[in-house]
């Protein structure tokens, strides 16, 4: 009986004891979920656009932020780094479009992911080779005070990343509603074919496709590298973005921030009331594990579209 | 000329059904065991046995456990490691547990218990499949390691947090321990991967490795014609599991000797699933091929630059490896999706008609 209070009640006891350090662990998981969703978006974006499911996008977060904090340690100002960055992660998206996908086209679906695992190591491998591998700070001039609201202490650089996860969702949904490159893409997400015949170039809108994401991951690799320092992990910190598609849904970029903000909500909640009685550091697991029920119930995600299979 | 069956006529069903039915691929397979079993241990010296030998064969064993999942029953799993490290720590809980049980008795029960852990994980592949799959298994991954690294019950909560391979005896030799000579582990870790890649030859070209196949091929139609979808699919989670646990006790206890559950990271898992698609998806011979091939990268690594008189730092080493197995990972499912495995069929089939191809 004990075991079940200490499981089942305690906690939500705890929660309603002090109310500001509960509301404190809920902001600060939204804001670690918006970090997620950053991340999870550019999965979105690419798998919308080719069904390609890319294993690769942590790696390519990694790569962005390696290269630069690279070029800002050598001197290179961070404007011009940051124009540098991109124009590279532009050129990657073409030689992944060039030297994987073309090939592999007409592929099933399990191959090209295991496809994009190939290009996380060899993102990860090329990186460190370039840029060695140790932890860089990343400053690009985000100011992180920390300040009070109402007796929680929160710290500015989340709220600076909050608007700029707003900011790069309003952007992204024009895009895709109001521009002809963004109406090709969505054309192209809905079937290859018909697309092909009305004249929409389909390598042309892929080499965009992954531009894009690459330009979303390098501003997840600009939020995670400045708030925890460029490092190998960041790698793995985007796995994190796995279990946030699932529940959100793979195809759905509302889906992706909504599921960023669940999972960095539960497992801040998870670890901080739930952790302490087996151990602590349950955050590496808990999203997996909430993604893997979640899975069992409503396989195609929040709004992800139903799952319909034909013969 | 060397490799042609003529002559070799089938009289009865038995030779027909054999698994090498070609007298020269018996011969070669009996050369094999024989350099394997009698002339390695007496020619290879420690260091070789035990850092390159007893490592690859404990992979090729891995590999096929993965082989059997997603080669024949074509589920990804991103969760190896997890369901090796369930079998080295079951099997050390066994041992200490139980001093005077047989080793062989251990590895098993250590593959049950990992048989077990992965039917658990497998149930989702009942309503998912693909990529959400491999997401699913990630959380067995993580979990069991973080399961292994906080519940000071599974390392008999010793301080450092580390499992250790309690010296046990077979026939006399010293099997496992400080005292164990690389050639008794050498022989035992090779015997039983033998044994296991034969059970496995012969269970996929059964019925269970049948049915596997044709759910890979397509769920649906295999579900039509009459094979359960539940019990195939959780029965190559299970056996899969099985030969990854057994791995995994091998690696604590002839391997390694003491481990800790970084050991079962989830880079072991990318390792293993990699020696599956460079070896051959879908082959028992092309799991061994891949895991010679990626056990002998790092070494060859190690040796060649310094063979050409240069010096290259340990780190940057391994940035080369990681970077050299994306590539050849991406090369293989371009150029050669089914491996080392499909190149060695053709080659036989070359050698068939060699030296006169018309």
């Amino acid at each position: 009986m004990d075991v079940l209070l200490t499981i089942f009640v305690d906690p939500f006891l705890d929660m309603f004891s002090d109310p500001v350090f509960f509301m404190e662990v809920i902001v600060t998981g939204l804001l670690t979920g918006v970090m997620y969703s950053l991340v999870a978006l550019g999965f979105v974006l690419i798998f919308k656009a080719s069904g390609v499911f890319n294993f690769a996008q942590g790696a390519m977060v990694l790569f962005a932020a390696l290269t630069l904090v690279g070029l800002m340690e050598r001197g290179v100002p961070v404007w011009l780094a940051l124009i540098i960055t991109a124009g590279l992660m532009t050129i990657l998206a073409v030689l992944i479009e060039r030297l994987v996908l073309r090939p592999l086209v007409n592929q099933p679906e399990i191959i090209l992911f295991m496809a994009t695992i190939g290009i996380t190591f060899f993102l990860e491998g090329f990186g460190e080779t370039v840029w060695g591998s140790d932890i860089h700070p990343l400053d690009v001039g985000i100011p992180a005070e920390s300040f009070e609201i109402a007796g929680m202490l929160l710290n500015e650089f989340d709220i600076y990343a909050a608007v700029i996860g707003a900011v790069m969702v309003v952007t992204l949904a024009i895009f895709f509603q109001k521009t002809a490159i963004g109406r090709a893409l969505r054309a192209v997400a809905d079937d290859h074919q018909a697309a092909l015949s009305v004249g929409i170039p389909l390598k042309t809108i892929w080499i965009v496709v992954w531009s894009v994401a690459g330009f979303v991951g390098l501003v997840a690799g600009i939020m995670w590298g400045s708030k925890s320092g460029v490092q190998f992990s960041l790698s793995l910190i985007a796995l994190k973005a796995l279990p946030v598609l699932i529940l959100g849904g793979f195809t759905s970029i509302p889906g992706a921030i909504v599921g960023g903000l669940i999972i960095g909500v539960g497992e801040k909640i998870a670890e901080i009331y739930w952790g302490p009685l087996v151990g602590g550091a349950i955050e590496t697991w808990f999203a997996f594990m909430l993604a893997l029920v979640f899975l069992l119930f409503r396989p195609q995600g929040l709004f992800g579209e139903k799952i319909i299979e034909r013969v | 000329m060397l490799y042609r069956e003529a002559g070799q006529f089938k009289s009865d069903y038995a030779s027909d059904q054999a698994i090498f039915p070609i007298a020269q691929d018996r011969w070669f397979m009996a050369i094999a065991l024989l350099v394997a079993f009698v002339v390695i241990p007496y020619t290879f010296d420690e260091y070789m046995l035990q850092a390159v030998m007893i490592p690859f064969l404990i992979f090729a064993l891995a590999t096929i456990g993965l082989n059997l999942l997603l080669g024949y029953c074509g589920q990804l799993s991103l969760g190896t490691g997890g369901f090796m490290a369930v079998g080295g720590y079951s099997a050390y809980k066994f041992a200490i547990a139980f001093p005077e049980m047989n080793m062989i008795v251990v590895f098993a029960l250590s593959g049950l218990c990992a048989a077990f852990v992965g039917i658990m994980f497998g149930v989702p592949s009942l309503r998912i499949k693909g990529f959400y799959l491999a997401v699913a298994t990630l959380a067995a991954q993580f979990f069991l390691q973080w399961l292994f690294n906080k519940v000071a019950w599974f390392y008999n909560y010793n301080s450092s947090g580390t499992i250790t391979a309690p010296p046990r005896e077979m026939f006399g030799y010293m099997v496992t321990g400080p005292e164990a000579t690389a050639e008794v582990r050498y022989i035992l870790t090779l015997s039983i991967v033998v044994v296991m890649a034969l059970v496995a030859k012969n269970l996929v070209r059964g019925h269970i490795g049948r049915s596997w196949m044709a759910i890979r091929d397509m769920d649906i139609a295999a579900e039509i014609i009459g094979i359960r979808p539940m019990q195939t699919k959780l029965s190559a989670f299970a056996i899969s599991s099985f030969y990854c646990g057994v791995a995994g006790a091998l690696m604590v206890f002839t391997w390694l000797g003491s481990v800790e559950t970084e050991a079962f990271s989830i880079n072991e898992s990318f390792q293993v699933l990699f020696m599956v698609i460079i070896g051959g998806l879908g082959s028992i011979l092309g799991s061994f091929l891949g895991a010679a091939f990626i056990t002998s990268v790092p070494i060859l690594l190690t040796n060649l630059p310094q063979a050409f008189g240069l010096e290259m730092a340990i780190d940057l080493q391994k940035h080369f490896e990681v970077m050299i197995f994306g590539s050849l990972i991406i090369f293989f499912l371009i150029v050669e999706p089914l491996g080392f495995a499909r190149l060695w069929q053709i080659t036989k089939e070359k050698l068939r008609l060699w030296p006169f191809p018309y």
